[in-house]
């Protein structure tokens, strides 16, 4: 598939209509999200941009069934997570998103292999888990603990485990923030290559604007609200970035 | 100086941490809580019950030597009242009786003992509870003693029918009284209190007297004596002096009953102050390495910025061993009130069992004192490994989190490579053995919890087969009559024709000195005859053992305290008759659980003794149904010294033992779930706080709370198979060796562990594993699963 008709071919995934999140911190009040209203599509791959504490963090959460909105719809297909309970929520985790942390989160007493069939063994149509550590180009590395790998590996190991059980979302919050540049290139090589050939829905939030031209759409945030978007004509190879 | 003062900052934080470990402290608190608390009940219990007797005995001059005699008159005690040793004496007669309690169908016996005419003795002196002690010349009345009083109801005033010296007579209750040598009362020949069968009475001297055809002499002679005298020269003077008047021998305390299983309960309390606390102080110990290793690894970089602050090594150490000596002392007092608690109730149970005045609290201070440093002592050195590291870490290492954990592809896994493992199971299995150290210290702690509630079930099997072993395999009879002297076995024909008696068969009891060397043991002979069918002795698979045609069966624990064995020859002094020595080969060795006795042919100790065929003891089988004209016949028998029948000696010891063991069981119990509670659930909170973050993860990638909460107590459950089967090991041995630190001479309960007692300890493990499972459950559900996100461990 064309990674530039997914995006504009594809019906959406994602519908978000004044999202609101506001956190109670003590005596203060926290409004993270401010009214966002957003769609994504099958098959794109979007770079969120932002500062620290531009809610772009929240607004992730929300998409991938950690977080509900305090106000607002969110749709998932036909799904309404802001009305989903723990078990609905728990469930969509599992059957739809896939996530990659910042910092891996890998389980240290698991190998690279084992790491991924933690995910796969709960999923109802996996890809095995050599063929999505081959895919980050891990097979290699495929029977060591986490403790015997590099950042940037652990990172790629992640990216496996996520799209492993075939996921429709990608969710990948800030995955080259704890690495060098040409290690972060390695981990967003692994992840345009993912979203290419799976086709599966892809956002990576970032406040790293270098990102940006690897995504199909870019969206920016601030203080809680949309506050532009742009669509790449061509998608530019993660080789060519660096920061 | 920053250290000083209670509110410097790093008292607030030493405050603050331990609120926020408060579930922990706690456990850790109540394991060494328990503890203290069984170490103090049996200290006070100790202390308490040695110094209540030493008082009651100071208080009523408890005689140092006993004599008996066959029949001595009142002017020898003349002679003995001139040895410079005796500082007090007393001759005495003593009797025994047949009792008819009204509204009480059952036969029942009773020991008879003068006091003088001015009312108290010199020498053992009773304690009046209620009432006055008999008046001279008042034959009719008597002192009863308070076990008896309590067992029928009785009250001052009250008439009961006696048959003393084969005659009927009237006995009016004027006293309830105590008396120093009656602290625990057991029927002549039995084995266990029966306080509805069994009494003692006081009667007037006078009275008893002539009742017993005893004008102007004793046959007991009791006696304290002046500080300084050895008993054994006494004991000699006494058997010189009084043997043309028929002494069977004179004895000490040591040899007395009551006090000797005084004496036994108090060496069994000592040992109860020692190895419970050892068992709780060590696990405690344990879960403080564990707990404040933990905290402190977490702590890493806050040491490391203190110590850049200038905050000495010293500080730090003292820092966090203040966490630790507050967690010990919230246990320490806990555990002394607890321990005081449980000292008093269970010194009214003792009560129960021994007729003391009244019980003296006592506990000395410095006990508690020493216990106290010792407690916060081993719980700072259990502590100790953590603090070092937390002192000893270079501030620029301590800032930089601590490595990844390094996890190996476990043995277990290679060796069971066929199985499949789920990768939750194998996270279970790498994490137990990434920590093999923690991993066992945790099973031993369940190991520990499991033999705790094993140890108290165990003993209630042990005695019940101790009882009914000697129920049902040694003593088989219905009903034993004992006679006042021997009668011709030709007597028992008589008995045989009775309506309601099946069968009879006699038996014949001698006092004996048994001398092995310089060893020697106070005891009786028994005679069996060799066609016995109602009495056995067994052997220690408990199968009946044939009596050799000669020389003497010896009880094992008999056979060890003499020193001798199969073939070497004893010689047998025999304190009846003609009170001749005899050299007796020992022909074996028996098993027996309950007192300690020397069997032989009936007709071989017959010969011995220069008798013809006499027995003084008839065993009885009987037709339940007409038991009760049995038992009228033979308390009109004049030659009938006293009747005990089987089934109540077994229905009373059951009462009062089980209602003991009950309340041991549930105190045992109590303490294993305890240590359970604490090991488990400090397991659970320490890998929650390790693997927070991944199964936070976890969650996040579709797993559900059920799922997650699997890995968690999955761990758990595994520590639990390994633990318990280790406990039961462990329980075991520790059964073992209490059951060889508490043989005495009237008992040596017999090890035995039922599979009830195998189940009911893991069963109350795993309660309280459940009841810290299930808080962790609910904790698991709190878990925040977008700050694990953002989090950098």
């Amino acid at each position: 598939m064309e990674p530039g008709k997914a995006a504009r071919t594809g019906s959406a995934v994602f519908q978000t209509r004044g999202l609101t999140k506001t956190y109670d911190q003590g005596e203060v009040q926290v409004h993270a999200l401010r009214g966002v209203d957003l769609d994504l599509y099958g098959g794109e791959l979007v770079v969120i941009l932002g500062a620290s504490g531009s809610g772009k963090s929240t607004l992730l959460n929300i998409l991938g069934g950690l977080d509900v909105p305090s106000s607002g719809e969110v749709r998932y297909r036909d799904i309404d997570l802001s009305a989903a309970g723990d078990r609905e929520l728990t469930r969509y985790r599992r059957e739809h998103v896939g996530f990659v942390f910042q910092f891996y989160n890998l389980i240290p007493s698991l190998t690279a292999r084992e790491n991924v069939a933690a995910v796969t063994e709960i999923a109802s149509d996996p890809m095995s888990p050599e063929e999505a550590l081959e895919l980050v180009g891990l097979k290699s590395r495929i029977d060591h603990f986490p403790a015997q790998l590099s950042g940037g590996e652990q990172q790629r190991v992640a990216i496996a485990r996520a799209i492993a059980k075939r996921p429709e979302v990608l969710l990948c919050d800030e995955p080259t923030g704890a690495l060098d540049s040409a290690t972060g290139v390695l981990v967003l090589e692994a992840l345009e290559k993912a979203n290419r050939e799976t086709g599966t829905t892809t956002v990576i939030i970032t406040h790293n604007a270098s990102i940006a031209g690897m995504g199909d759409r870019v969206i920016t945030l601030s203080d809680g609200n949309i506050s532009g978007e742009r669509h790449n004509e061509r998608r530019q190879d993660p080789r060519t970035l660096s920061w | 100086m920053a250290t000083k003062g209670l509110h410097t900052v790093l008292n607030i934080k030493l405050r603050r941490e331990l609120w926020q470990m408060r579930g922990q402290v706690l456990a850790i608190a109540l394991v060494i809580a328990g503890g203290v608390g069984v170490c103090v009940m049996s200290l006070v219990n100790y202390s308490s019950l040695l110094a209540t007797r030493a008082q009651y005995y100071d208080q009523h001059q408890f005689a140092d030597v006993f004599a008996p005699v066959k029949r001595a008159p009142r002017h020898a005690l003349k002679e003995i009242g001139s040895l410079p040793a005796i500082a007090r004496y007393e001759g005495r007669v003593e009797g025994a009786a047949k009792l008819e309690m009204p509204g009480f169908p059952d036969p029942v016996s009773t020991r008879l003992v003068s006091i003088p005419p001015e009312g108290q003795p010199e020498v053992n002196r009773l304690f009046i509870r209620q009432g006055r002690l008999p008046g001279t010349g008042r034959s009719q009345e008597v002192a009863v003693i308070g076990s008896f009083a309590e067992a029928h109801e009785l009250e001052l005033g009250d008439q009961f029918q006696a048959i003393i010296n084969g005659r009927r007579q009237a006995l009016t209750v004027t006293g309830i009284v105590e008396s120093p040598e009656f602290i625990y009362v057991i029927p002549p020949g039995g084995m266990l209190p029966d306080y509805q069968r069994y009494g003692v009475l006081w009667m007037n001297r006078e009275a008893l007297e002539s009742a017993m055809d005893m004008r102007g002499a004793f046959n007991s002679l009791v006696l304290t004596l002046r500080p300084g005298y050895s008993v054994a020269s006494v004991v000699d003077a006494l058997d010189r002096i009084l043997a043309r008047y028929g002494a069977t021998g004179a004895f000490g305390r040591d040899d007395q009953f009551s006090h000797r299983f005084l004496s036994d309960e108090l060496n069994q309390l000592k040992t109860m102050a020692t190895v419970f606390p050892l068992i709780f102080m060590s696990v405690a110990m344990f879960l403080l390495n564990v707990v404040i290793g933990r905290l402190i690894s977490t702590q890493r970089d806050i040491v490391a910025v203190l110590k850049a602050f200038g905050y000495s090594n010293r500080q730090i150490a003292w820092h966090y061993s203040k966490l630790v000596i507050v967690i010990a002392v919230i246990g320490l007092l806990a555990g002394l009130a607890l321990g005081l608690w449980l000292g008093r109730s269970l010194g009214e149970l003792y009560m129960d069992y021994y007729r003391f005045p009244g019980l003296l609290f006592r506990i000395d201070p410095l006990w508690l004192l020493l216990l106290g440093i010792l407690t916060i002592a081993v719980a700072w050195l259990g502590a100790w490994r953590a603090i070092r590291q937390a002192a000893s870490l270079p501030p620029a290492e301590a800032m930089r989190p601590e490595g990844p954990a390094r996890y190996r592809v476990t043995v277990v896994e290679k060796l069971l490579s066929g199985i499949r493992f789920s990768q939750p199971s194998r996270m279970i299995v790498r994490q137990l053995s990434r920590r093999p150290v923690r991993t066992l210290l945790s099973m031993s702690g369940v190991a520990m919890a499991t033999a705790i509630v094993m140890v108290g079930n165990f003993q209630f099997d042990s005695v019940s087969l101790m009882v009914h072993t000697q129920f049902a395999r040694v003593q088989q009879q219905d009903l034993a009559a004992t006679f006042i002297d021997p009668v011709n076995s030709t007597a028992l024909y008589g008995l045989q024709r009775q309506a309601g008696i099946r069968y009879v068969e006699g038996r014949r009891s001698v006092p004996a000195r048994l001398v092995a060397g310089h060893r020697e043991w106070r005891s009786a002979v028994t005679g069996i005859p060799s066609d016995a069918r109602l009495q056995f002795v067994i052997d220690s698979d408990l199968q009946p053992v044939l009596l050799p045609r000669e020389g003497l069966l010896l009880t094992d624990y008999l056979a060890e305290e003499l020193g001798v064995g199969p073939g070497d020859v004893l010689q047998l002094e025999l304190l009846e008759g003609d009170r001749r020595t005899v050299m007796v080969p020992v022909a074996g060795i028996t098993s027996e659980f309950l007192g300690v006795g020397a069997y032989m042919d009936l007709d071989a100790l017959n010969r011995e003794l220069g008798d013809g065929s006499l027995v003084n003891q008839a065993m009885i089988n009987l037709d339940p149904d007409r038991a009760s004209e049995v038992y009228n016949s033979l308390r009109e028998t004049p030659g009938v010294l006293g009747l005990s029948i089987r089934q109540a000696m077994l229905d009373s010891f059951y009462d009062t033992l089980a209602r003991t063991f009950l309340t041991f069981n549930f105190f045992n119990s109590l303490m294993g779930g305890i240590i359970a509670f604490g090991v488990v659930y400090n397991t659970i909170r320490i890998s929650l706080a390790e693997k927070g973050r991944e199964l936070a993860s976890l969650r996040v990638l579709g797993y559900t709370h059920n799922e997650v909460a699997h890995i968690l107590l999955g761990e758990v459950a595994l520590l639990l198979l390994l633990g318990i089967p280790l406990g039961w090991l462990i329980g075991q041995g520790l059964a073992l060796m209490i059951v060889t630190a508490m043989q005495t001479e009237l008992y040596r309960v017999p090890l035995t562990i039922t599979t009830q007692t195998l189940g009911m300890s893991a069963l109350v493990v795993v309660v309280s594993a459940i009841a810290s499972g299930v808080i962790a459950w609910w904790r698991l559900k709190a878990l925040d699963l977008v700050a694990v996100l953002k989090t950098r461990e």
